[in-house]
């Protein structure tokens, strides 16, 4: 009896080796991997309708608020310093990790764009959509804002220009914080 | 970049130009945005899995969650994560507020799930006072909020003249508590402003004297309701508070009459301007009852606050006291710190 239980477990012991190195666990799995478009860098979204009401709020008509934020390239550069800047951010770097940057730069811009009133069309997705199982608090929001008004003080705009923005970004609050 | 992709991003162009009217630039960010930040396509090769991150080796975890491997979560005990300023100024009375009118925001620079603490000293002084007011305050997530002040309240050459003793100082303490029921300062819809009620319990260490002057009691409950607003398009803040009370000079002179004055409905209204993250000045009116008939005035301020570190705010006002204890025109300075973690 003893005898066989040990030759049992000697028979499991060897049947459970360990894997060779090397292994793609992924491929073992099928885990897809997501591949980056070669000419923009960005990484596939499933299919949404495109739409400005997308961008979760009206623009404002004012030339003189888009002057104050530097127009379409000095918008374009504070958005894509406010994602810099949260992803060197320890307080929410690991939100920002999972995603792809390469594409939020580009929305973003396209969003702070638009909602100046700079005559971008917004390309991305909802902001509930966009900020979907990302688990957002306002802590992190806070975060994002304080980022984002490094960015716009870098650029030299106006306080209450900043504020202006921050003004149509704030009441998206409900769709992107979730706990 | 293959033949392919040049001739479909030219065609896409084309589509795009032939679309509008002549003399028109393009009004569509794709390209620009792309230009702007990085002409280069992204670093295709530049990550060779998409385990990567997840094989990486843990980095040495500390308290602080200041390494350079994996983190396992923001590790950090206390964080202080309130935008500056939105913990407002406490009031004389202990509470979040702007100075001498109470707020609805929440003390301490907590965001939800944290707790956070503040603590204030304040001087006024006027023509023929001198009052101090310290205190500290913990507040709860965004919801809930206890405070304690102390006031002293020096009657200085006055004592002598009212009979009371040369420096005759009354004591108070007032131990308050505020809800955050609905709405929040900064986020959520603009119309719908931070709304909080509350209470504030005082105790008067004067009660033999107060009655003589004619107060029914020397203490007294205030019940509050408060709305607060930012309004980031105009980079205005506003504020309105309901006060039920039937304190005497916010209770330094006890409470009601002996005569059956009792709770009235007061107001309580804050504008501020906010010039900078650290820097707000505005006004401050407050309405007050006039139950032992000494002509107690209403209350004005105009204050400028600036947040000179995350956890320290200084703030200077001028306030208008009016008549207090039949000292008419007490106009003065009023000086406040705050810290709050």
């Amino acid at each position: 009896m003893l005898l066989t239980t040990a030759a049992a477990a000697a028979a499991l012991m060897l049947l459970q080796q360990a894997p060779a190195e090397g292994v793609d666990w992924d491929a073992e799995f099928g885990v897809e991997t997501k591949e980056r478009d070669p000419v923009t860098g960005e990484l596939p979204v499933d299919p949404y309708e495109q739409s400005n009401a997308n961008a979760g709020a009206t623009p404002y008509d004012s030339a003189r608020l888009v002057r104050d934020f530097g127009g379409r390239d000095g918008i374009v550069r504070i958005a894509a310093r406010t994602v810099e800047l949260s992803e060197a951010d320890p307080r929410i770097a690991a939100i920002f990790a999972a995603h792809d940057m390469v594409r939020l730069k580009r929305t973003l811009g396209e969003q702070f764009c638009y909602l100046i009133g700079a005559g971008c069309d917004y390309s991305g997705r909802d902001m509930r959509t966009a900020h979907a199982e990302m688990g957002v608090t306002k802590a992190d929001m806070n975060a994002l804002v304080e980022n984002l008004q490094a960015a716009m003080c870098e650029a030299d705009v106006p306080f209450a220009a900043q504020n202006r923005l921050l003004a149509k970004l704030a009441p998206m609050s409900g769709q992107v914080v979730e706990r | 970049m293959t033949l392919t992709h040049a001739f479909l991003a030219f065609t896409q162009t084309a589509a795009i130009t032939a679309a509008l009217p002549p003399g028109e630039p393009p009004r569509i960010a794709y390209a620009p945005v792309l230009e702007a930040f990085d002409p280069a396509p992204a670093p295709v090769v530049a990550t060779p899995t998409i385990t990567a991150r997840a094989t990486a080796p843990l980095g040495t975890i500390n308290a602080l969650g200041e390494d350079e491997g994996v983190s396992t979560g923001t590790g950090r005990p206390i964080r202080a994560d309130k935008l500056l300023l939105t913990n407002g100024i406490s009031t004389v009375e202990g509470s979040s507020g702007g100075g001498i009118a109470r707020w609805a925001t929440i003390a301490g620079r907590q965001m939800p799930g944290g707790i956070g603490v503040s603590a204030h000293g304040s001087a006024v002084e006027l023509p023929d006072f001198g009052w101090r007011s310290y205190g500290a305050a913990i507040g709860f997530g965004d919801r809930l909020e206890l405070s304690f002040a102390r006031a002293d309240f020096d009657t200085r050459d006055a004592g002598a003249a009212l009979g009371i003793g040369q420096g005759y100082t009354f004591n108070m303490n007032t131990f308050g508590a505020k809800v955050r029921v609905a709405g929040d300062l900064i986020y959520g819809a603009t119309w719908l402003p931070q709304i909080a009620v509350g209470v504030e319990h005082k105790q008067s260490g004067d009660g033999g004297l107060v009655r003589a002057l004619g107060a029914a009691d020397d203490a007294g409950t205030d019940i509050t309701v408060s709305a607060t607003k930012l309004f980031l398009a105009r980079s205005v803040l506003a504020n309105a508070t309901l006060r039920y009370t039937e304190a005497n000079q916010i209770g330094l002179l006890g409470f009601g009459s002996a005569a059956g004055a009792g709770y009235k409905l007061q107001f309580e209204g804050s504008l501020g301007y906010q010039l900078s993250r650290r820097a707000v000045v505005g006004a401050e009116y407050r309405s007050k009852p006039d139950n032992l008939g000494l002509g107690e005035d209403d209350w004005l301020d105009l204050f400028a606050a600036y947040a000179l570190t995350d956890s320290l705010t200084l703030t200077a006002a001028y306030a208008d006291l009016g008549s207090i204890a039949t000292f008419s025109d007490q106009r003065g300075g009023f000086l406040s710190a705050q810290v709050a973690f």
